[in-house]
């Protein structure tokens, strides 16, 4: 049972043409398995967290009641690449469990919106957001060896509070780029096989094993989306982490769980004593009680 | 290392003498069973060596599955034609000639009268696409790989689809599925659930659906028999079948329409084309426009437009655009009205 299935071309040549389609229930049964184990972990395991230190109270003090977390432009981006990911994987999965369905009509469409609204976010958070705010930086990986080496009983300071993003959200928008891009531009390339409104069809745009080669990466990116994707609404779905789901409807958190997961010195938050920042709030029905 | 063609595979070979033990055959074995009916289609995939099952299911020892059949008194309710029902029997049959004449005048023309003795009505509505990239044993995307070898700039896709293509441009080569969804004819299956009739017309599917079959088969289900309603009994028919030779040939297009006029108005009428898409396409939007209209040239002209909508040429099958304009004019207005334009 291979992970690939192979075919030979008119030429004569073994060809990879696709994944082999067992793997979409490998994916699956994994990120089942995952969040399993992780809701078991963290209801019978886990112990109380614990950060570096407290934050002081003058800067508590100026800490809007509503933090404004995601811009609505932010806010609409994902919401648009995550009804997009979602039709992509139903109708690329679907029919190949049993589904049947016209399929690659609503496939390439959903694609489309997929590769135009990853453009417009990396173009978005390159110059109108902070774009290293998602990168993981000294702090992060420092924090994370701290964490690790308490996790085995092995003496090490806490962790300080995260910036903007925990160090898993970088983690996991690092592995959601490597499969993305993967999927988006080996599909933008599969669209030149299909009947689409945007180029006409050209099948030897290249030969079969390039061809065969961007099938299987398209399907193996496919494939891991599915895990990461039920991860990613597990996370969102958990009780201590709805508030930041929240803040990907509403754009802001409450200030009680910007205190206990986010370090201020990190996550600098406007407010109005910055012209900017009170230029933002305006107009976003948010309260600057600061 | 160079294929051996004509020397097929080894197989076993399953001969049942019931079609419930038949059907228990095709369970067991699921997709690695091949169902035999004439052998006519069966043995050019099984001699190529492009099909290789581990079991081979021949229906022609189950009785039950041949014959033609009455429903209600009479007939009244229409005849049932068991699947193994070879198409002779089918073209010969007294009753089909009296009212179905439309079927018998499809069988006649399928193949060659060698080909009509040992094929069967259900083999012939559930034989596989003819496209050579395909049935050469190609990875195109019928066979589970990623290309349309048929739908390239230099492609040899004279034969192929105009209409509802979607990756694959495979057409079905069926006479008789026309002319039996111009009936309203009803297919029975017997599949792992039980018994299924199902519309002549959602038998076949197209790859927008599934592109590796052309029907609703899964693995383990069974076509036993075909059922026509004697809604159509005795109106008036149309088959026409354009082929490149007048024998031994499948269809580039044929046509088939069943008709009851009222005076010179169409009362009701039935349309269905096949070789314009990977599945015979009964022309409902055309049948709807027409009826209440007088049969003439007038009305055959503006239903051949309408058919032909969002019809998509290849590279060398333009020519089946207005062919299947004048197809359809032919169906309506008749030969003598219809004149052939392109």
């Amino acid at each position: 049972m291979g992970f690939l299935e192979w075919a030979t071309s008119p030429w004569g040549q073994s060809v990879p043409i696709h994944i082999a389609w067992f793997l979409i229930w490998v994916a699956l049964i994994a990120g089942l398995l995952f969040l399993i184990v992780h809701a078991t972990w963290l209801t019978y395991f886990a112990k109380e967290r614990e950060f570096a230190s407290d934050v002081p109270a003058e800067a508590v003090a100026k800490i809007p009641k509503h933090v404004p977390r995601h811009s609505l432009v932010a806010r609409l981006f994902h919401w648009i690449m995550a009804a997009s990911m979602l039709i992509l994987l139903f109708t690329a999965f679907l029919p190949k469990v049993g589904f049947q369905f016209n399929w690659v009509t609503y496939h390439w469409i959903a694609g489309a919106v997929l590769t135009v609204s990853i453009l417009f976010h990396i173009i978005h958070a390159s110059f109108w957001l902070d774009f290293w705010a998602i990168w993981p930086d000294k702090t992060d990986v420092e924090d994370a060896y701290r964490r690790v080496r308490r996790f085995f009983g092995m003496p090490a300071p806490p962790p300080r509070k995260f910036a903007k993003y925990p160090l898993e959200n970088k983690l996991f928008h690092g592995v959601i780029i490597l499969c993305g891009l993967s999927v988006v531009l080996t599909g933008v390339f599969m669209m030149f096989r299909v009947r689409t409104i945007f180029f006409p069809r050209n099948p030897y745009l290249f030969g079969d094993m390039t061809w065969g080669l961007m099938y299987v990466l398209h399907g193996l990116a496919g494939v891991g989306l599915i895990a990461l994707v039920m991860m990613h609404i597990y996370f969102g779905l958990r009780p201590e982490k709805l508030p930041i789901t929240k803040s990907m409807i509403f754009g802001w958190m409450d200030r009680d769980f910007y205190l206990e997961e986010h370090d201020p010195n990190r996550w600098v938050v406007e407010t109005s004593s910055s012209p900017s920042a009170a230029k933002n709030l305006k107009g976003r029905g948010l309260t600057d009680v600061g | 290392m160079a294929v051996i063609r004509d020397v097929m595979p080894a197989f076993e070979l399953y001969q049942p003498s019931s079609v419930a033990d038949a059907q228990k055959l095709l369970e067991q074995h699921g997709s690695d069973a091949w169902v035999l009916a004439g052998g006519l289609d069966s043995f050019d995939w099984l001699k190529d060596r492009i099909r290789k099952p581990k079991a081979v299911v021949d229906l022609s020892g189950i009785e039950e599955l041949r014959g033609v059949r009455v429903m209600g008194a009479n007939g009244g309710d229409g005849i049932e034609i068991g699947a193994m029902t070879t198409l002779t029997e089918v073209v010969n049959h007294p009753l089909i000639k009296q009212k179905y004449d439309l079927l018998a005048q499809a069988a006649e023309v399928v193949a060659s009268p060698q080909i009509r003795n040992q094929g069967t009505l259900g083999g012939n509505v559930s034989q596989d696409t003819r496209c050579w990239y395909y049935r050469a044993g190609w990875p195109c995307y019928r066979a589970g790989g990623n290309i349309c070898y048929a739908d390239t700039p230099e492609g040899r896709n004279r034969e192929h689809a105009i209409l509802q293509a979607e990756r694959c441009v495979a057409v079905n080569p069926s006479d008789t599925a026309p002319a039996l969804i111009a009936l309203d004819a009803r297919f029975v299956l017997r599949t792992r659930k039980g018994e299924r009739v199902v519309d002549a017309e959602d038998y076949f599917i197209g790859p927008d659906l599934d592109i590796t079959r052309l029907h609703i088969l899964q693995p383990g289900d069974l076509l036993t028999a075909i059922r026509i309603p004697s809604t159509w009994a005795g109106a008036q028919f149309y088959f026409e079948k354009i082929r490149d030779r007048n024998v031994w040939d499948f269809p580039l297009m044929n046509v088939a329409s069943a008709m009851v006029t009222a005076g010179d108005n169409i009362e009701r009428i039935r349309i269905a084309v096949n070789g314009a898409a990977a599945r015979p396409l009964r022309l409902k939007a055309v049948e709807d426009a027409i009826r209440g209209k007088p049969r003439t040239a007038a009305t055959g002209e503006m239903a051949g437009r309408m058919a032909v909508q969002g019809a998509v040429p290849l590279q060398f099958n333009a020519y089946k655009i207005p062919l299947m304009r004048n197809l359809v004019k032919r169906s309506i207005s008749g030969v003598e009205e219809a004149t052939w334009a392109s």
